[in-house]
């Protein structure tokens, strides 16, 4: 025996540790567990250890001061060797650990794996999804630029909504009255403290209940779970084709997690870190905040649901969510597990998938979001002005000035916060323009105020050119009765 | 252990130490809360909101609204320029101002104004309001937050304290705020 072998003895004849953790790692699972599909828990664990080495060698450098953060993450870029790397694997970690801990749950939510007597495994899953969501929202706070800045006052504005004790809550959050160097360290130390200490205790929890209870068996169309019975079962199945974790499942955890490992580092070395973007000076307003990409879908929510039904929507939808999820294995803990025999749940997968997708979507163009530069930026295409007189080609101009197209395509170009005005006047007649843009209305400003009886002329009159070639502009009855 | 009729010395030794733990943690445990809400409590102090001057009224000129910032009444060391705060003022006729916060009405993103068509516009999701401040699309439920201002010796005082929330004191303004509050 070797020098090491004997000093690993001389410490277990001391903390007597070794049969105990053979035991873990050997211990019994079901044959067909030793799949492809079985390996998003471990590749989140991998990744959370990853994140938690790669946070440790930030934190070194890292200073939570609203007043140096912001120049220390550039340090950390440019100066640091391989600074640049190590944050670009914390945050692209950060991304792969979000999205394999959310694989991970549709994959046991599919499974049936939530059923008798696995509740307690899954409810320790939830709260393992809602602190991996919280070290994500804090940790875009900590890459202290813009879009954090202005993300806390979002943040803030949705708390605020809490009844009674919303500025209560806001202050807390804050740590003082506006966003400042409190707020900074606060979330600092939820990230590094608070919540990782949250996460490390639920990992925990969820791993000693899937020792002690025993990993999900693969669903076997028919193989009903019963209360009295799937216990015995269980230990019936192991006992027949029951094979050690360690060495004989474990394969396909190792390499998919390598794999992961791969695929965050080359993220890392192709895509580089994650900003930090403009400078957190709240007097620097040439901004659109947006939040990261897994909020992305929040963030339309909150543009397109009407403004009377958002302070409910923001307040009571996030507890029924959670509410539900950790009262599914209560009303559906027994019966059929596998996928093939439960098509409504397919259906809420899909369902839920296709609604992500969509609002993300949106969320990466932001159709609702007025083109801030546009007016400026954005020059009239010549062909609508070719031909023109001279009141149209001045109506034009007021189009321009006015800041329509700051919400308005012409020839996709501008915003797309209202309707494209290239065909505009096939749908709307003279008198009708006048109207919409005098008088505003649906989600429209009234510009009444704002233009003058000749700019609203010059206006229309170009509004009125802007038709398809083949098609006449809109008429109302009165005038095509008159000039038919 | 057995629970025996007559108390024994341990026994009586166990509640003595439960005792001597639960006064340590009172004495711990009163300031430790008051520490982690000392936000809230802080903000009953003097000071908390106060009158902030934003230089001489003249220089924002009739019938114009101008972005102007100021350094918040309460700062801490660490605040960098994160103590500054923005805000738009609106000279409306010489005598009568309007200070906007910077914080659109909805979430708080900053909003931008544009003079040539009168509108204040929220690049987040897309809400507009009038030179007044009142709602003219959008998701905003209301207008824009305003502070309360004064001019004195020719300079224009606005009263700041805090960042104005939908559910802030400021939302309420014109309405006094209960001394709880």
């Amino acid at each position: 025996m070797g020098l090491i072998g004997r000093i690993g003895r001389w410490f277990d004849a001391r903390v007597q540790l070794a049969d105990t953790a053979k035991g873990v790692l050997a211990h019994p699972v079901p044959r067909q567990t030793a799949s492809w599909f079985y390996v998003f828990g471990s590749a989140a664990l991998l990744v959370f250890v990853l994140q938690v080495v790669t946070g440790i060698l930030l934190a070194l450098i890292y200073v939570p001061s609203a007043g140096e953060a912001w120049s220390m993450l550039h340090s950390l870029n440019q100066h640091v060797s391989a600074g640049w790397f190590i944050r670009a694997l914390h945050g692209w970690g950060s991304n792969f650990m979000v999205a394999i801990v959310l694989i991970h749950m549709v994959q046991v939510f599919l499974f049936g794996a939530y059923k008798y007597p696995r509740e307690l495994t899954w409810i320790a899953g939830v709260l393992l999804l809602l602190v991996t969501l919280g070290m994500a929202f804090t940790g875009q706070v900590l890459r202290f630029d813009q879009d954090a800045y202005w993300g806390l006052g979002i943040g803030a504005s949705i708390s605020s909504r809490v009844p009674f004790i919303g500025h209560a809550i806001v202050n807390l959050l804050l740590g003082g009255p506006i966003i400042a160097g409190a707020t900074l360290s606060r979330f600092f130390a939820l990230h590094v403290f608070v919540v990782p200490g949250l996460l490390i205790a639920f990992v925990a929890l969820h791993l000693v209940l899937v020792i002690k209870v025993g990993i999900n068996d693969w669903p076997m169309p028919g193989r009903i779970v019963r209360r009295d019975t799937y216990v015995a079962e269980y230990h019936e199945l192991l006992k027949r084709e029951g094979i050690p974790y360690v060495p004989a499942a474990i394969w396909p955890d190792v390499i998919f997690g390598g794999l992961v490992l791969l695929s965050i580092a080359a993220c890392a070395a192709i895509f580089g870190p994650f900003g930090p973007g403009g400078q957190p000076d709240p007097t620097i307003i040439q901004t659109a905040p947006k939040p990261d990409f897994f909020f992305w879908w929040l963030y339309t929510v909150l543009s397109y649901l009407p403004p009377a039904a958002e302070t409910p929507f923001l307040l009571i939808a996030p507890a029924l969510g959670i509410a539900f999820l950790v009262a599914l294995p209560f009303f559906a803990g027994e019966g059929e597990k596998s996928w093939k025999r439960r098509p409504i749940a397919v259906l809420v997968v899909l369902l839920v998938a296709v609604a992500w997708g969509a609002l993300t979507n949106l969320g990466a163009h932001t159709p609702w979001s007025p083109v801030m530069d546009a007016w400026s930026g954005e020059p009239i295409p010549q062909k609508y002005l070719e031909g023109r007189t001279a009141l149209e080609r001045h109506g034009a101009l007021v189009l321009q000035l006015k800041q329509c197209r700051n919400c308005h395509a012409l020839d996709e170009t501008g915003g797309k916060r209202g309707p494209p005005l290239d065909g505009v006047a096939v749908r709307l007649t003279q008198d009708q323009l006048i109207r919409q843009v005098v008088q505003g209305g649906g989600n429209m400003p009234a510009y009444g105020k704002n233009l003058s009886p000749a700019e609203t002329t010059a206006l229309v009159a170009f509004l009125g050119t802007l038709h398809p070639p083949g098609q006449a502009p809109a008429r109302n009855a009165a005038q095509r009765a008159a000039l038919p | 252990m057995s629970s025996s009729e007559r108390p024994t010395r341990r026994g009586i030794f166990v509640k003595l130490g439960v005792l001597v733990n639960a006064a340590a943690a009172f004495a711990i445990g009163i300031p430790v809360l008051r520490f982690l809400f000392s936000p809230k409590i802080r903000e009953r102090r003097p000071g908390y909101d106060s009158w902030v001057p934003l230089g001489p009224a003249s220089s924002f000129p009739i019938g114009e609204t101008r972005f102007a910032s100021f350094v918040n009444p309460v700062v801490s060391p660490s605040d960098g320029e994160t103590a500054k705060v923005a805000c738009w003022v609106r000279n409306v006729d010489g005598r009568k101002f309007q200070i906007f916060a910077i914080n659109c009405a909805h979430l708080g993103c900053p909003v931008r104004w544009f003079p040539q068509s009168n509108l204040f516009m929220c690049p987040c999701h897309g809400g507009a309001y009038y030179a007044d401040g009142s709602r003219a699309s959008g998701p905003p439920e209301r207008g824009l937050f305003e502070y309360r201002y004064k001019v004195e010796g020719g300079t224009l005082f606005l009263e700041a304290g805090e960042m104005p929330t939908p559910g802030g004191a400021l939302a309420t303004l014109g309405v006094r705020r209960p001394p709880w509050a």
